[in-house]
């Protein structure tokens, strides 16, 4: 009698450490998806409620003066993302070919690829003072064009290990058909990974865009700010990001209201972004 | 034909290799070199020992001391990987094995696509959202519970700003839970669901599983993922950046305001106007690049490195 009522406790006492604990970490989720949905609803609401079509037309007025906007941040943001990706993409998807198809069995490019990864969350704000020794510095001002090159140096891991990775899963029995036709390696590159593997690299392009457009602490001291407008990528340049630190830092109850606004259409452009990746990637895995 | 064929083989592998090379090797090596040599004047005038224990930062009297920003950065870095790590552990628990199979890629992609936010938007919102709630509610219920206790008490002293260590930790907290609990659910994910249909076949229950049998299996993971995660914590920049007051004191209770190497050059960096000033700052920047690429290698290569070769012999 006695030891079947201890065993009985001990598996009541089981049942309720289970769900107890299984509770716990529901409770967890339910903690994070609190925070992090509220950072959601606050950016579209706020952002929402001092969103105008003048933000987008306007260029800065001084403050207290109405109808001001943020064209030349759109404007500023745009060129320099353009910019990065324009010198970002060859180089980062050609890094990573080379790691997918020629260092499979090289140990010194296995550990490129390696410190390649760690470069992903590298710090981005030393690549910023990076870029200014040498790009900043001996110019003497600011440039929108060293901000595109910092720009460029983060979005390049992103694009190398995910274009590496997607060449992975490419069937190695493909490429060994190609060969056995007679083909040269570079034409199994471009004919049979390449093709076989362009959605997939196509999505860790995105994914590399939306990695550096919300970025701030590069541009700061590279592309640095320009109250005006600008197509000169030579000279000092506005971004969304940096604007938004400057407003939203500032004193004018107007300057927040259009960080907010701002912040709303940046945020919705990264997570557009993302979820397009999302999109082609999951039609590339489906084939 | 085969001449030119050649040629365009070599010039590809060439091209190719030198972008590699370029991106793994040269790149890193060249931002240690430029950052080691624009701090060389302040190397040479306040040392190693003395820049990395002095605790002043005199733009005015010249005196650069690196030990507040380090403190600040080491402080915010742990507190908020303390909040973050069980967190992440729950959700990844959650996702892993307790959701409903139909819902499990959409909690997933909830959690990555919050990940995808900006950092910027993360520091504005605790500026305007967070900051406020803290000094006015928050904080003073904290100096009115915990602070009463003897000792801890000294942790919860000063005026309740809300733009202070225990805002910034706590808005950073935020921030790295995406990235670390998708890395712990996905080493979760690789304990082969044989160990865990044994573990049942025994009689566990569902936590006797995930404590016994996916815990031990995915901890290389799970130390991995979050050592990768204090790594981009410590880097992090614009999440902190409003939130810390940027104060060069060494922060002797949570509410006090402080600084982190990151913040202290993203705001002082354009101001630097003496050639030493400007050299202390890139030291800082070459502190933060040691800290950060040390810790990334290290969970690259010895803990995720010697994982692969576990993973890759056992998976069934």
């Amino acid at each position: 009698m006695g030891s079947e009522e201890y065993i009985s406790r001990v598996i009541l006492k089981r049942k309720i450490v289970n769900i107890l604990m299984l509770g716990l970490s529901s409770l967890t989720a339910l903690y994070g998806m609190i925070w992090l949905f509220w950072i959601l609803a606050d950016v579209i609401i706020e952002g929402l409620s001092f969103l105008s079509i003048n933000l987008f037309i306007n260029d800065p007025t001084p403050p207290g003066i109405e109808g001001g906007g943020l064209r030349h941040a759109f404007v500023g943001h745009f060129i320099i993302t353009f910019m990065a990706t324009l010198m970002g993409v060859p180089v980062g998807i050609g890094t990573g070919i080379f790691f997918a198809e020629y260092g499979r069995h090289s140990r010194l490019i296995k550990s490129l690829r390696s410190i390649t990864d760690i470069l992903v969350s590298f710090p981005s704000i030393v690549i910023g003072t990076f870029v200014y020794a040498f790009m900043v510095k001996p110019v003497g001002h600011f440039s929108g064009i060293s901000g595109s090159v910092a720009l460029a140096l983060l979005m390049i891991p992103v694009i190398a290990i995910t274009t590496d990775e997607i060449l992975k899963l490419v069937p190695n029995s493909l490429r060994e058909a190609g060969y056995a036709l007679g083909a040269r390696r570079w034409q199994v590159i471009k004919d049979i990974s390449l093709s076989a593997a362009k959605r997939g690299i196509l999505t860790g392009v995105i994914l590399g865009i939306a990695r550096v457009s919300g970025e701030t602490a590069p541009l700061l001291f590279t592309a640095f700010n320009n109250n005006f407008l600008t197509f000169d990528p030579t000279q000092p340049m506005a971004s969304l990001t940096v604007t938004i630190f400057q407003y939203a830092m500032g004193p004018y109850e107007e300057w927040h209201g259009q960080a907010w606004a701002a912040s709303l259409v940046l945020t919705m452009g990264a997570l557009l972004f993302f979820i397009s990746a999302k999109i082609i990637i999951h039609g590339f895995r489906r084939k | 034909m085969g001449k030119k064929d050649k040629l365009i083989e070599a010039v590809t592998a060439s091209v190719l290799g030198f972008f590699a090379f370029s991106v793994g090797f040269l790149f890193p090596l060249l931002t240690l070199v430029v950052l080691f040599y624009e701090s060389l004047p302040a190397i040479s005038r306040f040392g190693v020992i003395d820049f990395l224990t002095g605790a002043t930062w005199d733009p005015v009297a010249e005196i650069f001391g690196a030990l507040p920003a380090l403190f600040g950065t080491l402080l915010v870095t742990f507190i908020a990987s303390l909040i973050a790590i069980p967190v992440s552990i729950g959700i990844a628990i959650f996702i892993a094995e307790l959701s409903p199979q139909k819902l499990k890629p959409v909690f997933s992609t909830a959690i990555e696509l919050l990940g995808a936010i900006p950092s910027i938007i993360y520091g504005m919102w605790g500026l305007f959202v967070i900051a406020p709630l803290m000094a006015d509610y928050v904080e003073p219920f904290l100096q009115e519970t915990l602070g009463k206790v003897p000792l801890l008490g000294r942790l919860f002293e000063g005026a309740p700003t809300g733009i202070d260590a225990l805002t910034a930790s706590f808005v950073l907290s935020i921030m790295i839970i995406p990235f670390m609990s998708a890395i712990v659910k996905d080493s979760f994910e690789m304990t082969p669901a044989l160990l865990k249909e044994a573990g049942y076949g025994l009689g566990a229950t569902k936590w006797e599983v995930v404590t016994n049998i996916i815990i031990p299996y995915a901890l290389p993971g799970i130390v991995g993922g979050t050592v990768l995660s204090v790594g981009r914590a410590l880097g992090e920049t614009m999440a902190v950046a409003f939130l810390t007051g940027n104060v060069h004191q060494i922060p002797l209770s949570l509410f006090d305001p402080m600084t982190t190497i990151t913040v202290t050059i993203a705001n002082e960096f354009t101001e630097a106007d003496s050639d030493i000033y400007l050299s202390s700052l890139y030291y800082l920047a070459l502190i933060l690049f040691i800290l950060s690429f040390g810790l990334l290698m290290f969970a690259r290569f010895f803990i995720l490195g010697r994982l692969g070769k576990r993973w890759g012999a056992k998976s069934i």
